[in-house]
């Protein structure tokens, strides 16, 4: 129990060492001062209010993602599909925000946020159901699944539901629209930061409460450690995956709430570039426990914005590969301390 | 006149299918000996960028195809460090060395030419006028192109070393059963390594054809290849022939959908028809294919 606390803790700061450390060597290659570029990363993005509320804002998409992510990996599920939910749960916020403009803001709100969970739950439940029922690999069939919606968005922003000479829909309803943090704390001003990043909060409550003081997310839990012996103690397999998946890619629509009711008003086609896949890292960084990943959305969201202050004199990528190596060794690490993917591991292989 | 548009949409056809071929059989290769490689799409853009990088330099388009290759290894070699060595999720280290790959070649394309699009421009290869095939019209293009020949010949060979040859036998052995190939001999994480690099290899110089094909680096110029290499593994059932066929067929579908682009016929369901098949294979509704028995699962040594 020491040892995976000590691994918990130790690894994912192992990671940023190193990482910090190779990017220092990065900047230095290019004839840069790595304290100078990493002081004014820090400065940046925690030294003022302007750049607390950017890295908020870039942090709530991923804290929707990296629960996705944490929620299935629980359950001994990989979904690497969070990219494609969160791009059907975006479009439908958007659908309902600009198809019902007559109804008031406190029906609408919620429509659209119910939208948002709906429309990525229904793609997360497509692999959970081709699992359950065929044994097909939900691994593959998310990625596949993520180039289908990111198709399938393509065509109704571009055909159906379109806005002439641009690449996004018409505006949500005024009334659909959520306020920006700015709105209350003067000192975020300028920031598009805004109550979604509370939702968020609330939602990694939410999915602590779920997974561990609910029958329902003991059994989820009980499959991701021994399948064969969640099945025998009576918990249906092919129902808790889709479960499962459904709820994950229902956590994974909400990044629409953020991004069309809170930020653009609009649905823009390929708006996330990767939030779906840094979900990912998000939840193995944070251990798929909600403060873990809320801790790490942090992180991300603070390099993510961190790479746009200092772009100036380092080209902004470095943040990228800062990122990619704190997932590489994270991964590589994990096994020295304690397995993280052994669940996972005997959960992809249990059906089929 | 209707023959010539044939020729034209199989040329244009084969052209789009050569990254795919050799990234999907690099696939096979890796998933064979055991070890899930996502970081097709990551080792293509690496493969694309030294290959780039060296023929800028060198002002040699060979050296610069032995760079694409050598840079798709090294980019493989992180995979195998990681998922072999320190047997970590393999499905995230390949995500990360995606992540890792586009955000290097942007840095460096920033750096070395300043730009955050596109590179200069660099010398292509040089055309092989070969007797015969040259005097084929249209398709002459095709033969005439050292890459192409040089693929074809791969996907011949990659079957047979991969069903026919001892390499491959052991190769299959350690993605099906490692602990029966260890009891027999076989050196697993070596041979997982072998697999490894070759598909680095592989899907460098799938890689290094972007590049040549383009004669320049452009911001991340793999765009989504590596994934439909992947899924091309699938549909061929894990096999260089099958999956060079899927290239194939995917390559048609990419074609026909450029043939229809001035129509105004949304292409996006022509973009679809990759996963979708990918997805109905694995369901088993059409020929159901099965991965290796011990694909992404780290070999952990019995102890005695």
């Amino acid at each position: 129990m020491a040892r995976k606390l000590i691994g918990a803790i130790a690894v994912p700061i192992i990671a940023i060492a190193a990482s910090v450390a190779a990017g220092a060597v990065f900047i230095a290659a290019i004839g840069q001062s790595p304290a100078l570029v990493y002081g004014m990363l820090l400065k940046g993005t925690f030294g003022n209010f302007y750049g607390v509320g950017q890295v908020l804002f870039k942090a709530t998409p991923l804290i929707f993602t990296g629960l996705a992510v944490a929620l299935a990996f629980k359950a001994g599920l990989f979904n690497i599909g969070a990219e494609g939910q969160l791009y059907i749960g975006a479009f439908a916020v958007a659908w309902v925000g600009f198809s019902f403009p007559s109804l008031p803001g406190f029906a609408l709100v919620p429509l659209c946020i119910l939208a948002g969970a709906a429309g990525g739950a229904l793609w997360g439940a497509i692999p959970g159901y081709l699992k359950a029922k065929f044994g097909a690999h939900e691994v593959i069939n998310t990625i596949m699944l993520n180039f289908i919606a990111m198709a399938l968005t393509g065509y109704l922003v571009t055909y159906v539901y379109f806005v002439p000479e641009t690449v996004h829909t018409q505006r949500i309803a005024t009334q659909a629209q959520i306020p920006r943090l700015e709105q209350f704390w003067p000192a975020f001003r300028g920031s598009p930061v805004n109550v979604s990043f509370f939702l968020a909060l609330g939602i990694a409550v939410a999915v602590y409460l779920f997974l561990q003081k609910t029958k329902f997310g003991f059994e989820l839990r009980a499959m991701g450690l021994n399948p064969s012996a969640a099945e025998y103690g009576g918990i249906g397999l092919g129902s808790g995956v889709i479960t499962a998946m459904t709820l994950s890619g229902a956590l994974s629509g909400l990044v629409g709430v953020d991004f069309v009711m809170g930020y653009k008003h609009y649905y823009e086609g390929g708006f996330s570039s990767g939030i779906g896949f840094m979900g990912i890292a998000v939840a193995l960084l944070g251990r798929n426990h909600p403060l873990g990943v809320v801790l790490a959305a942090l992180l991300f969201g603070a390099l993510s914005y961190g790479g746009l202050v200092i772009n100036a004199i380092v080209p902004k990528e470095l943040v990228d590969i800062l990122q990619a190596i704190v997932i590489l060794v994270v991964i590589a690490g994990t096994n020295v301390f304690g397995k993280l993917a052994l669940s996972l591991r005997r959960g992809s292989q249990w059906i089929g | 006149m209707d023959w010539m548009i044939v020729l034209t949409f199989i040329s244009q056809t084969i052209r789009i299918s050569v990254p795919y071929a050799l990234a999907s059989i690099g696939g096979t290769f890796s998933e064979r000996g055991g070890v899930v490689n996502i970081a097709l799409e990551g080792i293509l853009l690496n493969g694309a960028f030294t290959s780039v990088l060296a023929t800028y330099y060198t002002g040699n388009p060979w050296i610069g195809v032995l760079a694409g290759i050598l840079g798709g290894m090294a980019t493989a070699l992180i995979h195998a460090i990681v998922s072999v060595t320190f047997k970590a999720e393999q499905i995230v280290s390949g995500l990360a060395i995606n992540i890792l790959a586009m955000g290097a070649t942007r840095f460096f394309l920033k750096v070395i030419f300043g730009s955050s699009s596109n590179s200069d421009r660099i010398a292509g290869l040089p055309e092989w006028k070969l007797p015969v095939l040259k005097d084929i019209p249209v398709l002459e293009t095709i033969f005439s192109s050292p890459l192409i020949l040089g693929t074809i010949v791969i996907i011949i060979a990659s079957q047979f070393f991969l069903f026919r040859s001892v390499f491959g036998l052991r190769l299959r052995s350690v993605g099906e059963h490692p602990e029966a190939a260890e009891s027999l001999g076989v050196n697993v994480s070596r041979m997982r390594y072998a697999g490894v690099l070759l598909s680095g290899a592989l899907a460098g110089l799938g890689g290094a054809w972007l590049a040549m094909d383009q004669h320049s680096f452009t911001d991340g110029m793999s765009s989504g290849r590596g994934y439909i290499a992947l899924a091309a593994m699938i549909v061929g059932k894990w096999n260089p022939l099958g999956a060079a066929g899927a290239c194939l067929m995917f390559g048609a579908a990419e074609s026909l959908q450029m043939q229809l682009q001035g129509l105004n016929v949304p292409t996006q369901f022509i973009q679809m028809i990759p996963y979708l098949a990918t997805i109905v294979v694995l369901a088993g509704l059409i020929g159901r294919s099965v991965p290796p028995a011990a694909d992404g699962v780290p070999y952990e040594k019995e102890k005695s």
